[in-house]
């Protein structure tokens, strides 16, 4: 009760704060900017509070966090733009709104498959913001609650969402997930600095694989060559049909779905040490169980929007606990937020235990900015909706290679170094090889996401454990098999059954006919050996290291896998469903362009930037493709590369950021942005 | 927290900076160089989410205002491979009009002192112009802490500690050997992401001993003290102008490690393995943070980049504004800052044979 008497006058406080016109305007200011730099794939929060960092210091904390938390609050709003208009995850937040929004989009449903998500997401905010406030009060004892097992414990349980989006071939989506976690693990183990699949020749492989880069190229360097190559716009409808009011109806029938999903994402959000990489899919997964006609997953259905949309916003709020309550952001741009709040005033908001104690109007101010901030963003997110949604009626050769450019960008940011366009390419290819095959690309974003802390923690439980057990058999006990893990085991084992049970019925890649056996094998083969070698590298760790235990597992594991399918597909006829091949027929097979003539075009673009550094070599990419490829005028042409250079350059100018250099600028000593 | 205040705080910050510029370009004279209309880059060979990202945008505005010109200051963030990358990027970088420096960490340091193979760098070639320094408190849970006989530890000795460790070659190797020498027995749990997700696991009851530097103690121990969950073992101390360890003037009511490890059975304050952890001490501690200059900078650049942090620490409100972002440390300038260069960039061969063998042994992490 002690606690509710101090918390109610600090809620009144929180909106005294709040509902001052100035602190408004810089909350509307912060959500547009936010917006703005959010619709662009790969650049999040993290790029849009750098921007802000430097006015931070000495500003009125108040006005500094309605600026921050509005930028903040919509980068998962704004990005679903991207995830359904292109089929581009523009964050981590929307992996999985991928999945069922650009077959929307595709269909010709573009708004109201955002109206929907938008609604979700708004509504999503709300529930988290109503949940946080009465929650951060008895967070911190909950949340210490969860050790080591139980982190472990919820990662399994995130990887068991595979079970469901595994594909037909509920074998080949393991091997899917367990190639994305052998991915995940490339660079200097976490336990003693040994290097898996890399050296030090190779600096660039020793810091692992960035999510951007993984995300982007397992998603969107597919979805565009594809589009590319048959030549036509995103819609396969001209008239775009269903409007904004009809996605806000489909939001209203699935409300409960919507209350459920918000929950689950505030609930895994204030878990600190996963952050928010789980939530979409847990969410997603969640909406594809609780359906009972599951044939149109992965093909447009509405509730595989309205799931991971409702989580991805109240998630931002659950992160706020970690963040706030503790000291630990749970995200890179909670990590910025943090740094910056010292910077504010006189760097009296310290977060930390004494948050709640000290500032409990601040802290619920930032909860209610993050709300409110919601509210506003999606207005506005909505309202722009059906004009943006007709990007999808455009012909789809004159927005890729902006859409290049975009992508380029933001993966070079990852680690500004040329191989990062290298890495975004190669997994492109990979991703355009799995969908191809129908290997399931969301159990392998899935098992890269999660492999980083699938390993930590089990290294780290392990060894906790042990030391435990030394003690007490007991005391070892009661660490591994506490409550909330044994509940956690058992949701998650009825998970596994049930989904590989409905797997075969969700299509996450649509449906894929099969062909001939040489190319799905050929694939196989070279999946195998990539795997093989892996376990190799790993095994040639010395085996007093903790860094080699858990890649030699996963891999152990998949080439069990892989030797299963090697002898199915031995067995089967080539109509079989494990020889699925998109090229065989269907819009693949009828495209206009070939696939290496397409994918030529984008490999041109890197070998120029090695050469002559990025801007050099997106002027001759943009003129050259509009012209060769698109066909337009030689003015348009001209026209079109001066508006997307300008708009890049102004991009990173904006944001203080340079371009991949080339061989050109190691010799000669160039102007920016040419450097 | 009204707009009054603001409004206030705001002016007096215009008349301070005015006031620091204006004495500024008197003491700089005709002899410094001039920034206006410039952008000055400043590398954190770090992401923008660490230790050295709040440190660089603390000081940034700040050093805007007072290098002449009033350039814009911008932090650039170049991670990788443990800021080796970053290092090594500024070290094939020439002085050319004095817009580029670099904020290196005791990240930084260690790989370099360690002749880690991947350093390419070398302090020897750039040009100090600020050195922060810090400290860091041990702690541990109240049950464990009841059993220290005053100073001594000798009664842990027997204790199974758990330690949430980031990296066996990072600033964690200070405490771990300072533990080691105490007699503890302290096993390493690796694959911490930061010192914050070590304090999580010792609130959660997984990790029974831990540190943090000065001000994450301050911000996320003290509430802890408060509450009775934490109590605080040793600081590492700090340095005096002789170069002796003495009571951090932080917490000067906490004793330092050299008394605590003077008071327990086995430990000793001179020798080999006492000469190699002061050393690193040093190198991770009191001379943690350093701007640089690029090889081959100007006189005039290095005195017109140090009158400029001079400025900024002889603003009215430094104290202030410094001691709740970045502790109550010493920032260094001029002659102290160049004697805090070399002490925290050069240890005894001996002393880093021993570290580098005692890495080896404890942990098998080769450096060659």
């Amino acid at each position: 009760m002690d606690v509710i008497m101090e918390a109610l006058p600090a809620l009144g406080d929180a909106w005294g704060l709040i509902l001052q016109p100035v602190v408004i305007g810089y909350l509307v200011l912060g959500v547009v900017m936010g917006l703005c730099i959010g619709v662009f794939p790969g650049l999040g929060g993290i790029a849009g509070l750098s921007l802000l960092l430097p006015f931070m210091f000495g500003m009125d904390p108040i006005l500094g966090l309605a600026l921050m938390v509005g930028m903040v609050a919509v980068v998962p709003t704004s990005d679903t733009f991207a995830s359904v208009l292109m089929g581009i995850p523009g964050s981590s937040a929307s992996q999985a709104t991928v999945l069922d929004g650009f077959p929307m989009a595709k269909k010709g449903k573009a708004a109201r498959a955002l109206s929907a998500a938008f609604a979700s997401s708004l509504f999503g905010g709300l529930v988290g913001a109503s949940f946080l406030t009465v929650f951060i009060l008895i967070a911190r004892p909950i949340v210490l609650e969860f050790r080591t097992p139980e982190l472990l414990m919820i990662t399994i349980f995130g990887l068991s969402m595979v079970g469901i989006l595994a594909g037909r071939v509920a074998i080949k989506g393991i091997v899917a997930a367990g190639l994305g976690m052998l991915i995940g693990t490339i660079g200097e183990g976490a336990s003693s600095g040994d290097l898996r699949m890399s050296s030090y020749d190779l600096p660039y492989l020793t810091d692992g694989l960035k999510l951007v880069i993984v995300g982007l190229g397992i998603f969107a360097i597919p979805e565009i060559v594809s589009l590319l190559r048959q030549d036509r716009a995103i819609s396969s409808e001209p008239q775009l049909g269903g409007g904004w009011l009809e996605g806000v109806r489909d939001w209203f029938a699935n409300i409960w779905l919507s209350v459920r999903c918000s929950i689950i994402g505030v609930v895994v959000g204030v878990i600190p040490g996963l952050g928010g990489s789980v939530v979409d899919w847990i969410a997603y997964g969640h909406a594809v169980q609780t359906t009972k006609d599951k044939s149109n997953f992965g093909k447009g259905e509405v509730r595989g929007v309205i799931g991971p949309e409702s989580s991805n916003n109240a998630k931002e709020g659950g992160g706020l606990v970690p963040t706030l309550l503790f000291g630990i952001p749970g995200s890179g741009s909670m990590a910025i937020f943090i740094g910056a709040i010292a910077l504010l005033g006189s760097g009296q908001i310290e977060v930390g235990p004494a948050m709640l104690k000290n500032n409990l109007d601040i802290t619920y101010s930032i909860v209610w900015l993050l709300a409110l901030a919601n509210v506003v963003g999606t207005i506005i997110c909505i309202a722009a909706s059906g004009g943006i949604a007709k990007l999808t009626t455009i012909r789809f050769a004159l927005l890729a290679p902006f859409l290049f450019m975009i992508i380029s960008f933001a993966a070079f940011q990852s680690g500004q170094n040329l191989m990062d366009l290298v890495a975004l390419f190669a997994i492109g290819f990979l991703g355009l090889m799995m969908r191809r095959f129908d290997w399931s690309r969301p159990a392998f974003l899935i098992g890269f996401v999660l492999s980083t802390p699938a390993e930590n923690y089990a290294n780290q439980a392990l060894q906790i454990a042990q030391s435990r057990f030394r003690k007490s058999f007991e005391d070892g006990l009661d660490y591994i098999f506490s409550p909330i893990v044994i509940v956690l085991l058992i949701i998650t084992v009825i998970s596994v059954v049930m989904g590989l049970r409905q797997a075969k019925n969700i299509m996450a890649e649509g449906d894929v006919q099969s062909g001939s056996k040489r190319a799905p094998f050929v694939m196989l083969l070279v999946v195998t050996g990539y795997i093989a070698y892996a376990f190799y590298d790993a095994a040639s760790i010395p085996s007093f290291s903790r860094d080699r235990t858990f890649p030699m597992f996963v891999a152990g594991v998949c080439l069990v896998g892989c030797a299963i399918l090697i002898i199915t597909m031995m067995l089967k006829p080539e109509t079989d469903t494990i020889f699925a091949d998109r090229e065989k027929s269907g819009e693949e097979a009828d495209a206009t362009h070939g696939l290496w003539p397409t994918l030529a075009w984008f490999a041109g673009l890197l070998i120029l930037t090695s050469l002559f550094g990025f801007i050099l070599a997106l002027t001759v990419f943009l003129f050259s493709f509009m012209k060769l490829r698109a066909r337009v005028s030689t003015a348009y042409a001209a026209i079109y590369t001066a508006v997307g250079l300008t708009f890049m350059c102004g991009m990173a100018w904006l944001l203080n950021r340079d371009f991949p250099p080339g061989l050109l600028q190691e010799y000669a000593d160039l102007p920016w942005p040419l450097t | 927290m009204s707009l009054i205040t603001t409004t206030r705080r705001v002016a007096v910050g215009l008349v301070a900076a005015a006031a620091a510029t204006f004495s500024l370009q008197a003491h700089a004279g005709g002899h410094g160089i001039d920034l206006s209309g410039k952008t000055v880059e400043w590398i954190i060979p770090f992401s923008e989410t660490g230790g050295s990202a709040k440190w660089a945008n603390f000081y940034a505005p700040l050093l805007s205002e007072a290098l002449p010109g009033e350039p814009t200051v911008v932090v650039k963030f170049m991670p990788g491979a443990g800021s080796t990358k970053g290092a090594n990027f500024f070290q094939e970088q020439e002085y050319d009009d004095g817009t580029l420096i670099f904020g290196s960490s005791g990240s930084t340091q260690f790989p370099f002192l360690l002749s880690d193979p991947r350093v390419k760098y070398n302090y020897a070639d750039w040009n100090v112009v600020l050195a922060s320094g810090t400290g860091g408190v041990a702690y541990l849970p109240p049950d464990l802490a009841a059993k220290m006989d005053g100073l001594s530890a000798t009664p842990l000795q027997g204790e199974d500690f758990i330690y949430g460790n980031q990296g066996a070659t990072r600033l964690d190797l200070v405490p771990t050997l300072a533990w080691e020498m105490l007699g503890l027995n302290v096993e390493s749990v690796m694959g911490i992401k930061g010192r914050g997700d070590g304090r999580l696991m010792f609130e959660r009851g997984e990790a029974n001993i831990d540190y943090q530097t000065s001000s994450s103690y301050l911000s996320g121990v003290t509430p802890l003290v408060e509450a009775g969950t934490a109590v605080p073992m040793m600081t590492w101390g700090a340095l005096d102008d002789a170069g002796n360890i003495v009571r951090d003037p932080t917490f000067p009511d906490i004793p330092t490690f050299k008394e605590v490890c003077e008071a327990t059975d086995g430990c000793e304050t001179s020798g080999e393995k006492w000469d190699a952890w002061k050393a690193f001490f040093i190198a991770g501690f009191p001379a943690q943070k350093m701007v640089f200059l690029p090889a081959g900078a100007t006189a005039d650049a290095i005195a017109t980049y140090t009158a400029a942090f001079e400025a900024v620490k002889a603003r009215a409100d430094f104290a202030e504004i410094s001691g709740k972002r970045l502790g109550k440390y010493p920032q260094m300038t001029g002659e102290a800052a160049q004697t805090a260069l070399e002490s925290g960039t050069n240890v005894t061969p001996e002393a880093k044979d021993f570290v580098v063998n005692w890495l080896q042994e404890k942990y098998g992490v080769s450096l060659n």
